[in-house]
């Protein structure tokens, strides 16, 4: 059961993935990242990461990518032109993408054995365990991450803000 | 795969489809609850020529909705534009398969009063919610009409904004439970009646009325249905959407209100508990003492409800600007507030 799930919405990752690069409208693309997100959270959930999936719902696909066609809608994008390509792409890009691929392949594939091993749907982390390790035993970088997004959300407003 | 497996999947199907009737039946006659009861605040009738009291208005509404022709306008893009009545209506629909009804009464491990108990429960609805907002966002572009755009560009901006404030005015009543499951939430609050629920006995007054402010923004109801204001912006995102996908629309926003209605109940005035607690002793056989509590459920969620029509014919719109300052400038910081003074209040308690 955990399986069948598994490969159902690892091939809907990997169909909005195509399909985000595929299509020619913005609105498109946006809406197939959105499949990408939600699909990655039905995977967390399978892994047993309840309060992830749920955060990548309401984070990804309900905050940040309602921004996103949000902007889409209010620039009324049009369509994207097809063009052939540049030059650099196809005599660095590919070889460059192929390498890469068979580097980790090689990687992955020789040291297999040394990686630890996760089963679907085996065990669950609860919301109450993670926050058990994340205010108990990673305060400290916990809150430094934080006070560094807020430094962040703090250097957005200071940079987008009107000269008076 | 054993027997358990399929009875469990069969009770499952039966209690969505028990569920999903009921609550589409819930979503007309809401419906015509509101026109009665805001013809009476506008001193008038409201519907009262189809049968008794109008009650059988809904029928003819869903009569007529379905017989009308389905026009597409020539200019719009068709794909997003099927595709957005079916997110806003299955994303309304959705959010209620959390939402226990009754105490738990468990017949072959499967409780009947719940369709599933999940431990993020109140996660999900929130998740749901937010996910809900695309049908909104892209009826109105894809409808390829100005006041449709603009109408979802409020929708999209407002929703986003009033989240924040809803997603932390919760957070005292999950601090309070420990969990995010809705069962253990009403569970907690189940004890002493009135005395130990959410509103009365756990101080989350404030967080309540910042909770249903930002809920009725959310689902883009009076006093904040600017993506519908009907002096502004003709219809908002649903103007060039006519016959079934119309009612999509329509059906979408009453199901939310429900659902919103239930949330309120279940967070804040104890869920199916009664509130009278222990004080009236336990009558009638097994069946009367499993449809007690959905009565006390459904009262109160009948409540929120009315209380969401009266607020409708009482308060006029807000203007665009009020309604981002409301949002960002006083909900938001009084629901961290709210979250700051109840983690002291739960820290001084538990030395």
């Amino acid at each position: 059961m955990h399986l069948v799930l598994f490969f159902i919405f690892g091939a809907l990752c990997v169909a909005g993935a195509l399909n985000l690069l595929l299509q020619r409208h913005p609105i498109n693309s946006a809406l197939s990242l959105i499949v990408v997100m939600t699909s990655l959270a039905v995977l967390y959930l399978l892994l047993g990461a309840e309060f992830l999936a749920a955060a990548q719902v309401i984070v990804y696909s309900g905050a940040i990518m309602v921004l996103f066609t949000f902007v889409i809608m209010l620039l009324n994008a049009g369509s994207e032109e097809r063009t052939h390509g540049s030059k650099m792409a196809y005599l660095f890009g590919f070889p460059g993408v192929a390498a890469l691929l068979g580097l980790l392949a090689f990687v992955f594939l020789s040291r297999s054995s040394s990686f630890g091993q996760a089963q679907l749907g085996e065990y669950l982390v609860t919301t109450a365990d993670l926050s058990k390790v994340l205010f108990r035993d990673l305060l400290l970088p916990f809150e430094v991450t934080s006070v560094l997004i807020l430094i962040a959300i703090l250097g957005a407003v200071a940079l987008a803000r009107k000269e008076h | 795969m054993e027997t358990g497996f399929w009875l469990f999947l069969l009770i499952s199907i039966i209690k969505i489809l028990v569920v999903v009737v009921i609550l589409l039946t819930a979503v007309a006659y809401t419906v015509l609850l509101e026109r009665k009861v805001v013809g009476r605040i506008q001193n008038r009738w409201g519907p009262s020529r189809v049968g008794p009291f109008g009650l059988l208005q809904p029928l003819a509404d869903g009569a007529k909705l379905f017989l009308k022709e389905d026009l597409i306008p020539e200019s719009v893009y068709r794909p997003l534009y099927i595709l957005a009545p079916i997110i806003a209506l299955s994303c309304a629909l959705m959010s209620i398969a959390v939402v226990p009804f009754g105490a738990p009464v468990m017949w072959h491990g499967v409780n009947l009063f719940q369709i599933t108990d999940v431990n993020i429960g109140l996660l999900v609805i929130l998740g749901i919610t937010s996910v809900g907002v695309y049908g909104i966002a892209l009826s109105g572009w894809s409808s390829n009409n100005k006041y449709s755009l603009l109408g979802a560009l409020r929708a999209s901006a407002q929703v986003i904004s009033y989240e924040l404030a809803l997603g932390l005015a919760v957070v005292g009543v999950v601090m309070r439970t420990g969990s995010l499951s809705l069962k253990d939430i009403v569970s907690v609050q189940a004890t002493h009646g009135l005395l130990s629920w959410n509103f009365f006995g756990g101080f989350q007054f404030v967080a309540f009325f910042i909770y249903l402010i930002a809920a009725y923004a959310e689902t883009n109801r009076a006093p904040f249905d600017l993506p519908e204001a009907e002096s502004e912006l003709t219809a908002g995102y649903h103007t060039e959407y006519s016959s079934m996908k119309f009612a999509m629309f329509f059906m979408a926003e009453y199901a939310n209100m429900i659902t919103v209605s239930c949330v309120a109940t279940l967070l804040f005035f104890g869920g199916w508990s009664s509130p009278f607690g222990n004080l009236i002793p336990a009558v009638g056989g097994v069946v009367v003492q499993a449809l007690l509590p959905v009565f006390w459920f459904v009262l109160k969620v009948f409540f929120f409800l009315f209380l969401y029509i009266w607020v409708r014919g009482t308060l006029p719109r807000f203007r665009y600007d009020q309604l981002m300052g409301l949002g960002w400038k006083f909900l938001v910081p009084v629901a961290i507030a709210n979250i700051v003074v109840t983690s002291f209040w739960m820290a001084l308690r538990a030395r």
